[in-house]
């Protein structure tokens, strides 16, 4: 039970998308395979630059039926903690980086008799290769895409040209809304529903699908957070004996690594409950910023998610 | 060097024993002189040549027997292998990491040539020699699943993932130790160990599943878990309970040596790639006590772990029986000296 497998792989095309989304195809640098992979699955991009470092989840959006290379997709995220603009100023043609293996978090329910796909923004990485796949596997699918303009939305025209009328596109300023309470409507016993897309997206799916009385098990969403900013504060690790200061712009997990502690994670983004880490004392308040942990677990406050929650308060000890 | 494969038998005249070499190949499971269950999972990594650990999938003196008793189950019993609809990719990966697996290991037996999607297949101790589509059912003989594993020791179940549990949507399980397929087919993780005792409440369960939900790619773990048979039988399943069930009984001082086998079970589980399934592969292995009894730190040590093995695990395992008396046996060949830790013949 450790850290992910890493591959080093090489960036062999960086090509700006839109003007904030760059796309990236890797290809591996020792081996000419890459593992096979699911659609919907994400790798952890791992980079260094001097003082300046990454560590960030992203979907794996080429084929899962062509392993000689990855691709993705960075959304330049503006007041980010600098990981994507890293990526976008430094990572080009050439620069070699490190992944992990592949791990899918938001797969395809293969019991449904039809999939319907929802995509906000960059949202629609995931769903590339999960298009992908269930076209190749002659699955009944069909994909809602939402963006905020024409110039600045990715993939739709390439979506349009090999799903046709199985695409469907919403832009903003246009004034076109996805018509989610017409499209939950009347679909086939069996129907399931994806999302992926910002936070106030998925809610909305989640709270409008739940009201429409479809079944929790029929609705899946991928939901990452970024590790949000905050104050400064020391952790105490009680088994290794040390305590570390977590800076404003880095996650505790972080910056655990940076003190040469390899903690368990898969997603980085508080969803897949691998860096859950028991609290041994907590003078002070968590700030629980994860998907995982329930509400009465999160007010037990015996546990925290370290890649995405903060803590704030005279004195934290964790059990690592 | 090829193996040589056994004409042996695992019912009626009982004819299976293990050669030397396959007594030192045998995954013996204690590592100290006492058992408990515990979350016993370790990376499935090569282990020393000669072991069982050697390959990701192991192929021994017992391959070409065990595959006849597969097909004699199967012909009575076809429910032994199952597989709902929606498991055919997870299908399809199980037969790509099966004969890679094992044209890879052992490329005198099988070789395997892909081009592209057509593939062929050679299964020398078998005689097969098959050219297929691969993705394209109708150019297999069996579903894919079953075509695979009639072809490979030990049985598989596969596991779908959803709403964050494993569900048991496909097996062959023709050579189990007293559970049944046909019932357990559809269930979650936690409903098919509920007849486990003493794990539930220590939390074994919660920790595997959320270990296993959580497997990536490339990285196989495995476990080994244990029980004991009376005769070399592989299909000691519920269906066929009134065939071997009173085997017990017919256990006596005089015959433990021959009679009475630990079966350990070597259970590997892989993440498949394009189904995100996951495969777990349950290999048993039998040995008579009079075999153990030729590895001396073997035979002192499974004589300590029966006389100190907790009574609800005895139950549940069936050993109730017949355990003081093979208790008593290896009692014999038990001089007290201390073992040492670890698994391997000193
Ligand atoms: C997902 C893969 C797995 C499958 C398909 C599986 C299946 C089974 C089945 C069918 C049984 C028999 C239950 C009965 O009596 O009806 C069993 C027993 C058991 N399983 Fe699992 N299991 C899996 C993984 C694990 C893991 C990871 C552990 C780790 C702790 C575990 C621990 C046990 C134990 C301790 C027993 C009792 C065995 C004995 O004493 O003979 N299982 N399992
Ligand atoms: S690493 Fe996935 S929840 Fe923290």
């Amino acid at each position: 039970m450790s850290a992910p497998a890493e591959i080093r792989v090489r960036v062999t095309e960086a090509e700006a998308v839109t003007p904030a989304i760059k796309r990236l195809k890797l290809v591996p640098v020792t081996s000419n395979a890459l593992p096979d992979f699911s659609g919907g699955a994400h790798t952890v991009v791992h980079y260094t630059d001097g003082p300046r470092h990454v560590r960030n989840p992203y979907s794996l959006m080429g084929s899962p039926f062509d392993s000689s290379a990855y691709q993705i997709s960075v959304l330049r995220v503006p007041d980010s903690r600098g990981g994507s603009a890293l990526i976008h100023d430094s990572v080009n043609e050439g620069t070699e980086i490190t992944i992990t293996s592949p791990i899918n978090l938001f797969p395809i329910d293969r019991r449904a008799r039809r999939h319907i796909l929802i995509a906000g923004g960059i949202g629609i990485t995931p769903f590339m290769a999960m298009t992908a796949q269930l076209d190749r596997e002659g699955a009944d699918f069909q994909l809602h895409y939402a963006m905020r303009c024409r110039d600045t939305g990715a993939y739709w025209k390439v979506l349009q040209g090999l799903y046709g009328h199985r695409v469907h596109t919403y832009f903003d300023d246009s004034n076109q809304t996805l018509p989610l309470t017409r499209l939950l409507d009347g679909q086939p016993l069996g129907t399931h529903l994806y999302v992926c897309g910002p936070a106030g997206m998925i809610d909305w799916v989640l709270k409008t699908a739940r009201h429409a009385g479809w079944p929790d098990e029929n609705v899946h969403y991928e939901r990452f957070a970024a590790p949000p900013p905050g104050n400064t504060f020391a952790v105490e690790l009680a088994k290794s004996k040390r305590t570390i200061e977590v800076g404003p712009r880095e996650s505790v997990l972080e910056a655990i690594e940076a003190a040469g502690i390899e903690p368990q994670f898969l997603c980085r983004g508080g969803a897949c409950g691998q860096c859950e880490t028991a609290v041994v004392c907590a003078d002070g308040t968590l700030q629980h910023n994860d998907h995982y942990l329930s509400d009465d677990e999160k007010a037990s406050g015996k546990k925290m998610m370290i890649c995405v929650s903060r803590f704030e308060g005279a004195r934290l000890v964790l059990d690592l | 060097m090829g193996l040589m494969f056994k004409d042996e038998t695992y019912r009626g005249d009982f004819t299976f024993y293990n050669s030397p070499e396959a007594i030192r190949h045998f995954p013996f499971p204690f590592h100290e002189d006492k058992y408990m269950y515990a979350v016993n999972i370790e990376p499935h990594a090569p282990g020393p040549k000669g072991s069982a650990y050697e390959f990701p999938i192991d192929v021994d003196e017992h391959y070409v027997a065990d595959m006849k008793d597969r097909a004699i189950v199967l012909a009575e019993d076809p429910l032994r292998c199952q597989s709902l609809p929606h498991m055919i990719t997870a299908e399809w990966d199980l037969v790509e990491l099966l004969m890679t697996s094992m044209s890879e290991a052992y490329p005198e037996h099988f070789t395997l040539t892909r081009n592209g999607d057509a593939w062929h297949w050679i299964n020398r101790p078998l005689g097969i020699d098959d050219e297929f589509t691969f993705g394209d059912t109708s150019t297999l003989r069996y579903p894919p699943m079953e075509y695979i594993t009639r072809q490979c020791q030990g049985d598989f179940c596969l596991l779908d993932q959803r709403d964050g549990d494993l569900w048991m949507d496909s097996g062959m399980v023709t050579s189990q130790a007293d559970w049944s397929l046909d019932f357990d087919i559809g269930m979650s993780f936690k409903e098919w160990h509920a007849p486990v005792p003493l794990a539930h409440e220590v939390g074994i369960f919660d920790r595997a599943l959320k270990f296993l939900l959580a497997m990536q790619i490339g990285r196989p773990v495995r476990r080994l878990n244990w029980t004991m048979t009376i005769n070399p039988r592989l299909d000691t399943s519920p269906e066929n309970y009134h065939k071997w069930g009173t085997d017990r009984t017919t256990v006596t001082p005089e015959n433990v040596g021959d009679k009475v086998h630990l079966r350990v079970e070597l259970q590997a589980l892989w993440r498949l790639p394009r189904s995100n399934a996951i495969v777990f592969s349950i290999r048993g292995y039998l040995i008579k006590m009079r075999e153990v009894a030729t590895i001396p730190k073997w035979s002192r040590r499974l004589h300590r772990v029966l006389k100190t093995l907790p009574p609800e695990l005895a139950a549940y395992k069936g050993l109730t029986r017949y355990q003081q008396m093979t208790i008593d046996w290896l009692a014999k060949h038990d001089d007290g000296a201390p073992t040492t830790p670890g698994v391997w013949p000193e």
